[in-house]
């Protein structure tokens, strides 16, 4: 008899689990499909632009450089990237740019464009010479309407050509070559900077370059005024950022310890006063970091101390749970031996409950202080202030992809530092303490 | 008694042992006080540093603090007949946010698992390539989720997709580093057995070590849950949809839509409530009333 109702028993366990092994996975199965169509996945494909992500791509690890005329008045002007910044001061030029009164443009692997008194002719290997003529009616070109290869796109007022070595694109107003080339353009100097071009070797070791100033010291500082990535502004917005998850993390456990006193079940005796402090930690950590910080943002305004604060309030809710739980662990003996000897309570508390748990607060914290960093991105993106404004604002231009992956970059290495930091502190604690 | 006979004479006894101690103590003690200051003037040079920084000052901020909350509030209850229906309203809102944190926490989570059985010394399919997956993790572990939401909406365009990529991403990698904690402590008898019976390397994991650290996986998974909601409410504030997003139009519509925020901000905080709640409950099961 026994036997039987063993075994059926187990048949039944084994029932249950046979459901469980295969209804949890279908379950999960039901749910993706249904996030699918909630999400819209399928429609996805025709949403999505491929050629953002291309010139995205592109974009961060080669640069262009832009050989410019205006059609009106005969200029032409040479900038990388097409910015101010970048641009060459009036008569110098690249290498590959002939200037004169017809400027020759040498795209390399026998691409050459020139600029004629009005006209522009581009001469492409294995198809001949494109010549074109920007007028009042239009861009007249030697191409046969009728024919064009796809790698042209013409029209009345507009021919563009995108070859492998370049792109021309000839308007009535203007003339544009574009040159591209591999690396992020002007890291280091600027065309203003008389270092530019200059190999490290030559200005370590070399001879004087710009004779008013010392080759290292002159070259550290036009370095970190690079107009174009203002080296200065990034390191500060980095330093802003591992700034406001210090503060706000730091701030939130000095904050957090006297109250977590007041929620322990063994060191707060009023029961109502628990309850209430309790409760204030459960609020000011329900009300999300987002919220915190959209308050916040209306009574400081944007910057790094509206972060911090935002950071403080937050945890100081998760930092006040786990310290009165930490609280409510600790070994009573300590404290009671204390007492023997006469010490009064704040004694007790300083050299009987603050050394037992000072590894684990400490932990906690460190542990944060990693996280927060994470948090202080995307709080400075959203109040404005440290990399994540940086981000952000290089994000909304839609052209400087190569200054958003050094962003990435860089927040990538920050957070690594501080992971491996706070890594590292936790481990010596831990081996410390014991 | 022997002591009290001892002690007046110097040079032995008490004396230099007790001399030792106080000149230990005090300075441990100075150095105690040195580390204590040292942080102190830190915190203090950083707090008038982010100060000056900021738009508006602390001290001047300070009194206007509860200025927005209030004129929100006050909006919020001139206008409390229209609340069930903002409610009603922004619901579907707040469904998108939590399904977003569901699905990157899920596909986070599957993700997780994998990285963490490779990179488990003794469970490993290629030993050979433990650090190379452990170094994977660690880069996903350290991408920012607002990194790749902001990438992808550029690409893929506003909605919930580029979020539950970027928090997934994210998630992959925090729990995985997680899990892989867990695996090593879970028994090797059961893949030894399942390996003696011939069983591949799949199977081997999902019968031999999965069952074993499945309570541990879920209470980790719960714990990671709670933080996504966060994480897809402030990501939908960037522009990626969901609840944050309908924030940031009755935001930035200002006076006048502060009825809205208010109704967002009860439903953020309830969903968030809840779900502490309810996940905190379902761990402290696990863990400690759990089917082990």
């Amino acid at each position: 008899m026994s036997t039987m109702a063993l075994k059926s028993q187990a048949d039944g366990l084994f029932r249950r689990k046979r459901l469980v092994a295969f209804g949890l996975p279908a379950l999960i199965v039901v749910y993706l499909a249904y996030i699918v169509f909630a999400f819209d996945i399928p429609g996805l494909a025709e949403r999505a632009r491929m050629d953002n992500a291309r010139a995205l791509v592109a974009d961060s690890y080669s640069y262009k450089t832009h050989v410019t005329r205006d059609n009106r008045s005969g200029d032409v002007s040479i900038a990388i990237e097409g910015e101010r910044k970048g641009a060459y001061a009036d008569g110098t030029a690249p290498a590959w740019v002939t200037l004169g009164d017809q400027t020759v443009i040498d795209l390399e692997d026998g691409h050459v464009v020139r600029f004629a008194e009005t006209g522009v002719s581009y001469d492409v290997p294995g198809f001949g010479l494109i010549t074109a003529e920007p007028g009042p009616r239009g861009v007249q070109t030697n191409l046969d309407p009728e024919n064009v290869p796809d790698w042209i796109n013409l029209s009345k007022n507009r021919m563009t050509i995108t070859t492998d070595a370049g792109r021309v694109t000839v308007t009535r107003n203007r003339t544009e070559v574009f040159r591209y080339f591999a690396g992020w353009e002007l890291f280091f100097f600027t065309l203003d900077s008389p270092y530019h071009g200059h190999g490290a070797g030559e200005i370590l070791f070399g001879p004087r370059i710009d004779p008013a100033r010392g080759n290292i010291a002159g070259a550290l500082h036009d370095f970190w005024h690079n107009a174009m990535w203002r080296h200065a502004e990034v390191a500060w917005a980095m330093f802003e950022t591992v700034l406001m998850a210090f503060l706000g993390t730091m701030g939130a456990a000095i904050v957090a310890l006297p109250l977590a006193f007041l929620a322990a079940r063994n060191f707060a005796p009023l029961g109502a006063l628990r309850f209430a402090v309790r409760r204030v930690f459960d609020f000011v950590r329900g009300v999300d970091g987002l919220i915190w910080t959209i308050i916040l943002a209306r009574a400081f305004g944007p910057g790094p101390m509206t972060g911090a604060l935002a950071i403080l309030f937050t945890d100081t809710g998760s930092f006040g749970k786990m310290f009165s739980e930490a609280l409510e662990n600790v070994d009573r003996k300590q404290i009671e031996g204390l007492q023997s000897t006469g010490a009064r309570p704040l004694q007790r508390y300083r050299f009987g409950v603050i050394p037992q748990i000072t590894p684990v607060l400490l932990s906690q914290v460190l542990y944060y202080l990693e996280s927060n960093t994470r948090s202080a991105t995307i709080i400075g993106a959203i109040t404005g202030g440290g990399i994540g404004l940086l981000l952000t604002q290089a994000m909304i231009t839609q052209k400087d992809w190569e200054e958003v992956s050094y962003y990435i970059v860089l927040i990538l290495l920050m957070v690594m530092l501080m992971d491996w930091l706070s890594g590292k502190l936790r481990q010596r604690l831990i081996a410390g303490g014991r | 008694m022997a002591e009290l006979t001892a002690a007046p004479h110097p040079g032995n006894g008490i004396d230099p042992i007790r001399a030792e101690y106080m000149a230990l103590t005090r300075r441990k003690r100075l150095y105690g006080g040195l580390t204590l200051l040292v942080f102190v003037l830190l915190m203090l040079s950083g707090f008038t540093l982010a100060d000056s920084r900021n738009a508006g000052g602390f001290w001047d901020g300070l009194h206007r603090i509860f200025d927005f909350p209030a004129q929100v509030l006050g909006e919020a209850w001139d206008k409390i007949d229209l609340m069930p229906a903002h409610l009603v309203k922004f619901f579907p809102a707040l469904i998108e946010t939590i399904n977003i944190a569901a699905v990157s926490t899920l596909v986070g989570a599957m993700l997780a698992i994998v990285l963490s059985l490779l990179s488990t010394r003794g469970l490993a399919r290629f030993p050979a390539l433990i650090p190379l997956f452990r170094r994977i993790m660690d880069v996903m572990r350290a991408v920012p989720e607002i990194v790749i939401a902001l990438v992808l909406i550029f690409i893929l365009g506003g909605g919930p997709v580029p979020a539950m990529i970027a928090i997934a991403f994210h998630t992959a990698g925090a729990l995985g580093k997680l899990f892989s904690e867990v695996n090593e402590n879970a028994s090797l008898k059961p893949v030894e057995g399942l390996e003696s019976v011939g069983a591949n390397w799949t199977q081997r994991m999902l019968l031999g070590v999965v069952p074993q650290v499945a309570p541990n996986y879920l209470s980790y998974g719960l714990l990671r849950f709670e933080i996504n909601i966060r994480a897809s409410a402030i990501l939908g504030f960037v522009g990626a949809g969901g609840i944050g997003y309908e924030l940031k139009n009755a935001m930035s519509w200002g006076q006048g839509k502060f009825d809205e925020a208010a109704a967002i901000f009860l439903l953020l905080f309830g969903a968030i409530v809840v779900f502490d709640q309810v996940s905190s409950h379902f761990r402290n099961k696990l863990t400690h009333g759990g089917g082990a």
